[in-house]
């Protein structure tokens, strides 16, 4: 059964269509891999009966011929998305025992196109970390260890139990959201390929809210092509999200694999941090090296704006969390905690229910947004903002078709290792992913070597609006430079 | 800019977030943390940029005033953690 689950998305829907094993079959498998790795701690709701049921109706459908592009492929939820009849709680206190009424656009996406759903995974609480070590359901321990080393090892978020769970076997790929790199960073992380679309080109309807002029969903996977394929069924027009752009959605798969002789690829100087480890630089032009063999133009550029970037993010994010995060006042869902007077039970209720990181947030949202600050911080962020954006547009007017930049400026870390620095110092870990957000451009991860220690890297490639085509394409390249890492070690299992 | 601890008191209430006042010290060296990392954005030159109000551009699309959603209460109640004959419930608020 092991090999099963072994198989990437794109050979396990050949396989399901040359009908050399059910869905049920590949279904059983990895409820069976999803037992064995509860240490790891990635799913923090397993749906066994919804997943057999939803394999035996594809196995109906492939009988019958009426298939769809996941036809019968289990995959993993992020417990952001909201699955009807399901509990969904953005792995917050708050939301303990929140069971949805609906079901979000993306997945209904999924379910539409016969893919099968294992359970719910972990992240951050409200998606509101680096290392997955703020959610109430406790930490993801990585399948990854460091070299003659068994400390645990985040896999870092807030998407951590995707990027495990995909990298661990426990599902064929997994949804994810990116707010700063939450898809990005996780998939660096533990070896595993990750994209955020541009902004608007997956709906956010029916996903817990954080900030919502920077949150967009994605997939993870195993390989390029499999990330490919889910992504064409997460996209797409939804009427529910104001945001979400109409535009037909393409094949990306046609993407992967083709030629990208010529196109011309962006390396930003102002990426190249003081301090940065040997091992990441090295690695970027390797990658820079892999694109030109292939026949891309590596050129020299600008974004003068870069070390900006994160600072605004750490405004204009928490600023739309305290607003969002103003609905979960113990009256309409989630945990209730009595006070003398509505006042009291709000305060008293918000603060039971949120985790230490989200209540940071939510107070310096409150405060930059507060009567007298406005101006100084809110606004301003958003003016720089603006600028990011525009040293993009330049990059891109000048024929630049990606960017390439390193994914993280480290490999994974422990677990426990950063929490007891000051917050800023977790928060450095998206400084080379949380530019493309506040762009609203589309980013993607590709593993492209280990570290000295053992842990994998990866690279990120950085497009034009709604051009994440030439990302796969180029991410492509790199797989195949690279080679892929997956796991040899299931040291859960023992 | 840096917050003290009555600050942090009107922030933590603005925010309807109890908290104890042996957390206030702790909360406010947290805040004080990254208000002092964002303090950078002070050295740029601003003047004449237009805040971003979306990443892409389009349009925000309109659609017919009509009533497309409802009739479901149960549905909406179903995860108040207090509702009663039909209705949200909170503590008395007129006397």
């Amino acid at each position: 059964m092991n090999k099963l689950t072994k198989l990437t998305l794109t050979q396990a829907r050949e396989g399901l269509a040359q009908g050399e094993f059910t869905s049920v079959e590949l279904t059983e498998a990895y409820l069976k891999a999803m037992e064995e790795a509860r240490p790891l701690n990635a799913y923090v709701l397993e749906t066994p009966d919804i997943a057999l049921e939803m394999a035996r109706e594809s196995d109906k459908r492939i009988a019958s011929g009426d298939t769809g592009p996941l036809e019968g492929i289990p995959l993993g939820i992020k417990d952001m998305f909201a699955t009807e009849g399901v509990r969904t709680t953005a792995c917050s206190k708050i939301l303990e025992n929140f069971v949805p009424q609906y079901e979000s656009t993306v997945t209904s996406h999924l379910w539409r196109d016969g893919a099968v759903m294992l359970g719910k995974l972990n992240n951050d609480e409200f998606a509101m970390g680096s290392s997955n070590e703020t959610s109430a359901f406790g930490p993801v321990v990585s399948p990854w260890h460091r070299d003659g080393d068994d400390t645990p090892i985040v896999p870092g978020g807030s998407s951590g139990g995707s990027a495990a769970a995909v990298a661990a076997f426990l599902c064929a790929g997994a949804t994810g959201t990116d707010t700063g790199g939450s898809i990005r960073q996780p998939a660096a992380f533990t070896g595993t390929v990750g994209i955020k679309p541009t902004y608007g080109r997956c709906s956010r309807w029916g996903i817990v809210a954080f900030a919502s002029s920077l949150d967009q969903a994605g997939p993870f996977a195993r390989t390029v092509n499999d990330a490919a394929v889910l992504l064409r069924s997460m996209a797409g027009y939804d009427p529910k999200d104001s945001t979400c752009v109409n535009r037909p959605v393409p094949d990306y798969e046609e993407a992967v694999g083709a030629s990208i002789k010529g196109k011309k690829i962006g390396i930003p100087r102002e990426y190249r941090m003081d301090g940065m480890a040997d091992e990441i630089d090295t690695l970027w032009r390797e990658g820079a090296k892999w694109l030109e063999e292939a026949g891309a133009e590596i050129v020299d550029i600008s974004l003068p704006h870069t070390q900006y970037a994160l600072p605004a993010y750490y405004i204009v994010a928490p600023a739309e969390a305290s607003s969002n995060l103003a609905r979960y006042d113990g009256v309409r869902y989630g945990a209730r905690v009595p006070g003398k007077d509505v006042v009291e039970m709000y305060e008293n209720t918000r603060a039971a229910g949120f985790g230490p990181e989200v209540r940071r947030r939510i107070m310096i949202g409150t405060y930059v947004l507060s009567a007298g600050y406005y101006d100084a911080y809110y606004l301003r962020a958003q003016k720089v903002r603006s600028l990011i954006k525009r040293d993009f547009d330049r990059a891109f007017a000048l024929g630049v078709d990606a960017v390439l930049t390193p994914a993280t400026p480290s490999p994974a870390f422990g677990i426990g290792e950063k929490l007891k620095a000051d917050p800023v110092e977790m928060y450095l870990n998206d400084v080379f992913t949380v530019t493309v957000n506040m762009a609203g451009l589309p980013g993607i991860s590709v593993p492209a070597g280990l570290s000295a220690d053992g842990l994998p890297l990866g690279l990120q490639l950085i497009g034009r609006p709604f051009e994440e085509e030439t990302l796969f394409s180029l991410a492509e390249v790199i797989e195949e430079a690279a080679g892929r890492f997956p796991v040899e070690d299931l040291w859960w299992k023992a | 800019m840096s917050v003290d601890q009555a600050t942090v008191r009107r922030v933590a209430h603005l925010a309807r977030i109890a908290v104890r006042e042996e957390e206030l010290g702790h909360l406010q060296n947290e805040l004080n943390a990254i208000l002092d990392f964002v303090e950078q954005l002070a050295d740029l030159d601003v003047s004449g940029v237009e805040p971003l109000t979306s990443v892409v551009p389009v349009e925000l699309p309109m659609r017919e005033d009509a009533v497309t959603d409802g009739n479901c209460p149960e549905k909406v109640l179903a995860n108040a953690p207090d509702a009663e004959g039909g209705f949200f419930t909170v503590p008395k608020v007129v006397e």
